[in-house]
């Protein structure tokens, strides 16, 4: 047992992070660092910047581009990324909707689709839950109806993240309402956003932010060359999508990364007569959240070292069920500090949506200080997408616990 | 980066757990019958653990040890946490085998460490005082030079562990310095049977014993003086690391028993016609539990890497996380243990209880999670702070 890296790792690392400290635009960085929202030009410009350097989607078979990296390269890429505020590449390109091409697809559709994922030349969406369908997914409504060689898609997805920015977008959909179990009747179908019956409307979520939304399908014509695996077997798409994600889903360099941050603005608030970071009970708060994050890391590690050992073959490790909650929880307790440190500092509120410059009344308050309650009320949804905690109880309680 | 055993440690491992599962049948009833031995534990029983090489881990081969480390001295300490063994191996190899492979001399190490690896001579780390809590340079015993080259001893001890039962004692006195000055504390091993000491032995909450240790005017000679009198308090620190990363091993042990009994209780014992374990009440405190064993076994795991450290700061900034997460998930498994057994849960005749019980005074040794996580915030914690944007 060792924790050190090896020479050619620590290189790695090396290697990493100055590709991202020298390439990756200082302007859009800190606005990760500083919680503050992300333009679309910001996302794939760090995208694209990846992408040339073959970084972009790594994870992918090699003859797709992806880079054959061992887990520990793996984690140690994640961990810079995150660490230095690099956005990460456009994730429904990158981990959800290209490795289910790569699995499922026709010849046809990845050698159309998946260089464009990959350069993010098209950006994708998500479009699995309903307005009905939340943690029980299989239980959607949107229907797509057979007609010649064209699917007629009628219905409603909601909470579809970045739609707004979406050339397109993969749905789950019904094809077989009369199917004998409801993970049966469904399919996986590929959309054009510019299709005519596609309606987008934002959602604006509490903190302000534009990032989910509604869109209707109203009779959307799709070439049946767009189903993806076979018509009604869109569940194991889903599952293997679900599946795919492992050890990033703990975001373990990102609350790292705020880690830092809490440090540096703690210092520079005052407390008493010294700094809010000499105040035991703010200073034992921090301390706790990294004692926590420091096991996430090391259980991480564990998963990583068994992977390496089984080749990413063997069983998964009952412990990587566990990433998911801890995970999203210090990602939690990371923004919660760092608006606490803000204190009466967070109040003013910023209009962040460009479209609405009426109510835009220039620049108020402590700049470091706006974004942390936003980023606060934004991030309680990190327990609550990909699964929510509760979901994620169920799963442990059934696959490692044998309920 | 690797955190898998190597096939000699698989091996110390299989081999550590079959001799603990074989002693111990039936934790509850072979406790309750070495407990009634002299010291509180069974003799012979020692034996086997040096003759199976255990007492041996930690000392160097020039020593007549195995020269092993952290990691070795961990898979003993979760196999000590899942049997809930008697034995002093604590007292003995990690905390005065701790002090002798720390402070003492060449000439030392070689008279002391053939016979703790032989299982002939046991220790007790007479190190805490009533006033000490857990601050370890809280030292009043002094120790006076006298014309000898020797000292003599005066001062209490508390609660020490396996005190009334140990062939020699590892004192902790004072020989220069205010009474929480960090210089000027030295080491002495001293006879339990010489003039002037006096040991009163008692069992502990967990099912083990220690003792309170009064020295008046004790003798120590000048060969006992282990290494320089006045400079014990990084050794002791060293040894205390080493304690808390032992006592997270143990303690991972020991919530996986409760895990699995916890778990299987659930799954048999049946409420309103059904198993309990069926209510999603119920499985979502399992998982949380599960949660708090893992987070645990990855801190002590991190605790058995950074315990053989040796810059003194980040190896005690390490073993104040790792004492917090312990403390942390030890309560929730212990307490939550006990609650889903219910009624059957607060009897002494089942094991859950004596597990509880042992987390629970594992909590309060060697610092507890308050202070550990008080410690941890005045260094400044694990991360460093980011730099302005320039």
């Amino acid at each position: 047992m060792d924790l050190r890296f090896s020479p050619e790792e620590v290189a790695f690392r090396e290697e990493v992070r100055t590709f991202f400290q020298t390439q990756v635009p200082l302007s859009i960085r800190r606005k990760v660092i500083e919680g503050r929202e992300l333009t679309k030009d910001d996302i794939v410009t760090s995208h694209k910047t990846l992408h040339k350097r073959g970084w972009a989607t790594p994870g992918w078979a090699k003859e797709w581009g992806g880079t054959g990296w061992s887990p520990i390269e793996f984690y140690i890429f994640g961990e810079e990324m995150q660490m230095n505020g690099v956005p990460s590449p456009v994730g429904f390109n990158v981990t959800m909707h290209g490795p289910v091409l790569i699995q499922f697809g026709t010849e046809k559709q990845k050698k159309h689709h998946l260089p464009r994922i990959a350069a993010c030349d098209d950006f994708w969406c998500q479009g699995f839950s309903e307005p009905g369908s939340g943690s029980d997914l299989a239980s959607l409504k949107t229907t797509a109806v057979k007609q010649g060689d064209h699917y007629i898609v009628n219905g409603q997805k909601i909470w579809t993240t970045l739609a707004q920015y979406a050339d397109w977008i993969f749905c789950l959909v019904r094809t077989d309402p009369g199917a004998a179990k409801k993970q049966l009747g469904i399919s996986y179908l590929m959309i054009d956003m510019k299709t005519p019956g596609i309606t987008t409307r934002p959602i604006i979520t509490m903190d302000g932010g534009r990032e989910v939304n509604e869109v209707f399908f109203d009779n959307v014509k799709v070439p049946v060359e767009n189903l993806v695996g076979e018509e009604g077997r869109g569940w194991d798409c889903a599952k293997y999508l679900l599946g795919n994600e492992r050890t990033g889903i703990a975001r373990v360099g990102t609350s790292k990364m705020r880690v830092a941050r809490i440090k540096e603005l703690a210092r520079i608030v005052p407390s008493g007569n010294g700094s809010l970071m000499d105040d035991p009970q703010f200073a034992e708060k921090v301390a706790m959240v990294e004692v926590e994050l420091k096991a996430l890391e090391m259980t991480q590690l564990r998963i990583i070292s068994e992977d390496r050992k089984s080749g990413r073959r063997g069983k998964p490790n009952p412990a990587s069920s566990i990433l998911k909650i801890k995970g999203s929880e210090l990602q939690q307790a990371t923004t919660e500090l760092l608006m606490e440190i803000a204190g009466p500092l967070a109040l003013p509120y910023v209009n962040q949506d460009p479209d609405d410059i009426g109510h835009n009344e220039g620049p108020v308050g402590v700049d470091w200080a706006l974004p942390t309650a936003p980023a606060y009320f934004n991030n309680r949804k990190v327990s609550i997408y990909g699964g929510t905690n509760e979901i994620q109880h169920n799963i442990i309680a059934k696959a490692v616990l044998g309920f | 980066m690797d955190l898998e055993l190597t096939d000699d440690q698989r091996l110390l491992k299989d081999s550590v757990n079959g001799l603990l599962t074989r002693r111990y049948p039936d934790v509850v009833k072979t406790r309750a019958e070495m407990a009634k031995e002299p010291g509180g534990y069974n003799a012979t029983g020692w034996k086997e653990w040096a003759e199976q090489g255990l007492t041996a881990i930690p000392f160097a081969e020039d020593d007549g040890g195995l020269g092993q480390g952290p990691v070795e001295m961990a898979l003993v300490g979760e196999a000590i946490g899942r049997t809930l063994a008697l034995e002093p191996f604590l007292a003995t190899v990690v905390l005065g085998g701790g002090a002798i492979r720390h402070a003492a001399t060449a000439d030392q190490r070689a008279r002391l460490v053939p016979g703790i690896v032989s299982g002939d001579l046991t220790l007790a780390l007479a190190h805490q005082e009533k006033q000490s809590r857990f601050d370890l340079f809280d030292v009043a015993t002094t120790a006076k030079p006298d014309a000898s080259g020797g000292y003599v001893l005066e001062g209490e001890k508390m609660v020490v562990l396996n005190g009334d039962s140990a062939s020699k004692l590892i004192v902790s006195a004072r020989t220069a310095g205010d009474r929480r000055a960090k210089d000027g504390i030295g080491l002495f091993l001293v006879d339990p049977k010489a003039t002037g000491v006096s040991i009163r032995g008692y069992a502990t909450q967990d099912g083990r014993r220690a003792a309170d240790i009064s020295l008046s005017s004790v003798k120590v000679a000048k060969d006992d003086v282990l290494g320089d009198p006045a400079k014990a308090l990084a050794a002791l620190e060293r040894t205390a690391d080493e304690a808390i990363a032992f006592l997270a091993a143990e303690a991972v042990g020991a919530m996986e028993v409760l895990h699995e009994a916890t778990l299987e209780y659930a799954k048999t014992r049946k409420q309103f016609g059904v198993a309990i374990g069926s209510f999603q009440v119920i499985q979502h405190r399992l998982v949380d539990m599960f949660t708090a064993l893992e987070q645990a076994r990855s801190i002590a795991i991190y605790g058995s890497m950074m315990a053989g450290e040796d810059n003194a700061t980040e190896r005690r900034r390490a073993m104040h996380a790792v004492k917090v997460q312990i403390g942390r998930s030890g309560r929730l498994v212990g307490q939550d243990a006990i609650q889903l057994h219910g009624g059957i849960g607060m009897t002494s005749e089942y094991k859950a209880g004596h597990y509880f019980k042992r987390l629970t005074i594992i909590e309060l040794s060697f610092g507890n999670t308050d202070h550990h996580l008080r410690e941890l915030a005045r260094m400044g914690g694990l991360i460093e702070a980011s730099k302005p944007a320039a």
